[in-house]
């Protein structure tokens, strides 16, 4: 199946990614985010999660969850180009919520078959939730998981669990006999123990969870194959929310070299500013390409999803890094303080660039696809 | 239906057609001898010829200029070139030799010229039959073009012009060139005027063209000396003193991002043709033993092609995305960067290809040994002529930073 020219990127998806802009802009402004989430710089401090969750609450009735939920299961079935511009603007707004989260909890669903429309369906009413699969050294090949189903019962413990201090829902990898299979549970069922990390990232929360036999619903029984044709929506996503806060990071930056003066100038005025900023547009501009490029894939050309998927998001982790530290660095002393947002964002970004496979790991994985396994 | 054919008007998709009818009778068999890498290294009458001939078949059959009205000797139609470009492309065809004058002074003559003159000129432009060269830089005048000295004095309806332009592409075989001239010593930006002027019939009379020689020892490019040559002030573009202006036009179409496509053909296989692009690096990569190992196993080096491919198809699809304004930020961010990225990515995979190539990199043209003929390492050191060309690219990243991000200009 070819891509369309226009990447399917439908006035409709336009409607939405600059309504979800306007929305930020007038509902969640960056220093409401700092004073959120930033109150207490203190590295000892009681770890969480700190969200707008009535302006969550509005974007649920705006049916946000839903737009990925294929029409089967009560959902809008929205192209994935859609759901990148939406995310996009997310990542700009550093909006802290389960979105991104919910949102690849879908995908793995929606790659399951009818054994999961259950699960599907309430995502579709409004449950939000996310995966639990990586392993204690981060492994982000969801066959490495720790944790154990044997008699319908878990056990073991996931690691790196993204926002799991706001979700309902774990869709958990498990080893079962030789295969890996999924299941859905509640987060406080019992049995369950989350433990929330000291992370980094003020804008996201992240967990490790124990399991000590816990009951869950067995959703999929290929688990490896469904999260396997899930997978470059999930970098895609991710992908999509970094060029969304790299842009923020560029024009913030411009911003901030447009007015302040050192040397009788404005310091945008100096090469060894202008041309790294330049630079910085130049990636995110190619990894924003790629990152539509990789979700029109999904939407019509899915053998070659995940060779995209690679690419966009390889791409991303190397803008998220380059972007965050030009921010800092050329807003000088005052880019070094808690006070001063970059640091939001530049944290948000560290924490994307690893996310899911940092850039060296994705080209592996394309090399593998392109030029074959070295033998 | 293939990926770029799914979105066609109906008048693109008659038209494409059309193209691939034509091309698939009329595409010219490869020459029995060498052709250099662009139309800027055309050295022969004999590769002249061939590539003249080739522009004058396309044009005829409504391939070239389709986008240009009928009563300039263009096509009339509306977005086909594009269509007309990608199919030349996927029939291999040879370049098109007048590319200063399809690139740079059709746009330019067609925004700026008099009624008289579009007539009298585009026509043997679009066809190739006149060849045009490009009189900007000057030996004090390069990253400061607005500096340039070459004056044209006024005397009487005409200019008598004395001067010295250089790096000028083709000006050995071109019949007009288009001109930035100084006609006002007191002021910088405001003392320009921009013309066309007669090349091969002043030649001797006014005109004296020496060939310079690349670092690759080709030549190609050459110094276009003016004295006392004497032109009639109808051959003027715009206003007295608007040349900045003018050139303006002629500088966004050279660098990707002018509204009218470029007519642009290409993609035939040539001894002496050779891209710097990933295709063709891993198929260097492949053939070639790097630690005991065919390279393309290496762990560094597959990293590293890879960084290539993903920044050539991020290039690939930026030009996409610029056909979607929805997801644009600023009318011109993405076409502003073509002509660096295009430059710079060629640059950085033909040195990866060096690398690749190990000690073999050393043999050059004419070496029976050489991987790829030698081609590489001339790739190599041609990539140097297009991110110094054309607005270096220190120049497109100041224009990118102040014109896009509004930074302070640099004067």
């Amino acid at each position: 199946m070819a891509q369309p020219d226009d990447y399917g990127f439908s006035e409709e998806a336009a409607l939405l990614k600059y309504s979800a802009r306007k929305f930020f802009k007038s509902n969640f402004p960056t220093d409401k985010l700092q004073k959120m989430v930033a109150d207490n710089p203190d590295s000892a401090r009681v770890q969480i999660s700190n969200w707008d969750k009535a302006l969550w609450q509005q974007l649920l009735e705006l049916g946000w969850t839903l737009l990925a939920v294929p029409e089967s299961a009560d959902g809008l079935g929205l192209p994935a180009v859609a759901v990148a511009g939406l995310v996009e603007e997310v990542g700009r707004a550093a909006f802290p919520c389960p979105l991104l989260a919910t949102l690849n909890t879908t995908y793995v669903l929606a790659a399951c078959g009818e054994s999961a429309n259950g699960a599907l369906r309430e995502i579709a009413e409004g449950t939000t939730a996310t995966l639990a699969l990586t392993n204690r050294a981060g492994s982000w090949q969801p066959e490495d998981t720790e944790v154990v189903a044997s008699e319908g019962k878990l056990n073991g413990t996931a690691y790196f669990v993204q926002d799991a201090g706001k979700v309902d829902k774990f869709l958990v990898c498990a080893r079962k006999g030789t295969g890996h299979s999924l299941y859905w549970v509640a987060t406080d069922a019992p049995g369950i123990t989350v433990h929330a990390d000291a992370i980094v990232d003020l804008t996201r929360d992240q967990a490790h969870v124990d399991f000590a036999d816990v009951e869950a619903d067995q959703v999929c029984e290929d688990g490896l194959k469904a999260l396997g044709q899930a997978f470059p929506a999930i970098c895609t996503m991710l992908a999509a929310d970094v060029i969304g806060a790299a842009e923020w990071q560029l024009q913030t930056t411009a911003e901030y070299a447009r007015t302040r003066t050192q040397f009788d100038r404005p310091i945008g005025f100096f090469q060894a500013v202008k041309h790294p900023l330049v630079d910085v547009m130049i990636q995110i501009d190619e990894a924003k390409s790629l990152v539509y490029n990789a979700a029109c894939a999904i939407d019509h050309e899915p053998k070659r999803a995940a060779e995209y998927a690679h690419m966009a998001k390889a791409s991303a982790s190397e803008t998220a890094a380059f972007a965050s530290s030009r921010s800092v660095q050329f807003h000088g002393g005052i880019g070094y303080t808690w006070e001063c947002y970059v640091q939001l964002y530049f944290k948000r970004q560290k924490h994307s660039q690893m996310l899911w496979g940092d850039a060296a790991w994705h080209r592996g994985r394309l090399a593998d696809i392109v030029l074959g396994k070295v033998s | 239906m293939s990926e770029s054919d799914s979105k066609d008007t109906p008048e693109q998709a008659e038209f494409r057609q059309h193209c691939r009818d034509w091309l698939c009778d009329n595409t010219p068999a490869e020459p029995s001898f060498r052709l250099p890498i662009s139309a800027l290294e055309i050295m022969t009458e004999e590769q002249l010829k061939y590539l003249k001939d080739w522009q004058k078949s396309a044009y005829d059959a409504g391939l070239v200029g389709c986008d240009y009205p009928v009563e300039y000797g263009g096509g009339g139609r509306t977005n086909c070139q594009r269509i007309a470009n990608e199919e030349m492309h996927r029939a291999k065809t040879p370049y098109m030799p007048n590319i200063i004058g399809l690139g740079m002074a059709a746009p330019t003559l067609l925004h700026h010229g008099q009624e008289e003159l579009k007539k009298h000129l585009l026509p043997r432009l679009l066809s190739g039959e006149d060849i045009w060269c490009q009189g900007f830089s000057e030996p004090g005048s390069g990253s400061d073009l607005a500096s340039v000295q070459t004056f044209a004095q006024r005397d009487g309806d005409a200019w008598i012009i004395n001067g010295h332009k250089v790096w000028t592409s083709l000006a050995h075989f071109a019949a007009w060139m288009i001109i930035l001239l100084r006609t006002d010593k007191t002021e910088k930006h405001g003392g320009l005027s921009y013309f066309v002027v007669p090349i091969s019939s002043a030649l001797g009379q006014g005109v004296t063209v020496k060939p310079l020689i690349k670092m690759t020892g080709e030549t190609g490019f050459n110094e276009v000396l003016f004295e006392d040559l004497p032109v009639n002030d109808g051959l003027r573009l715009g206003g007295l003193g608007q040349g900045w202006q003018v050139a303006t036009t002629t500088l966004l179409h050279e660098r990707d991002a002018g509204e009218l496509v470029t007519p642009r053909s290409g993609g035939m296989k040539n001894a002496a043709s050779h891209n710097a692009d990933t295709a063709n690096l891993i198929d260097l990569a492949r053939k070639t033993q790097y630690n005991g190992k065919p390279a393309v196993q290496d762990p560094l080096l597959r990293d590293r092609i890879m960084q290539q491919l993903i920044r050539e198809t991020g290039l690939q699809e930026n030009q996409r995305r610029a056909r979607v304004p929805a997801l644009l930020e600023h009318p011109a961010r993405l076409q502003l960067q073509n002509k660096l990225l295009r430059s710079e990515i060629a640059q950085e995979t033909a040195a990866l290809a060096l690398e690749v190539a190990g000690a073999s990199a050393s043999l050059y043209l004419g070496d029976e040994n050489a991987p790829a003929g030698g081609q590489w390492p001339l790739a190599y050191m041609s990539t140097y002529g297009n991110t110094i060309a054309a607005g270096t690219s220190e120049v497109q990243r100041n224009i990118l930073g102040e014109r896009v991000l509004s930074l302070a200009k640099s004067k």
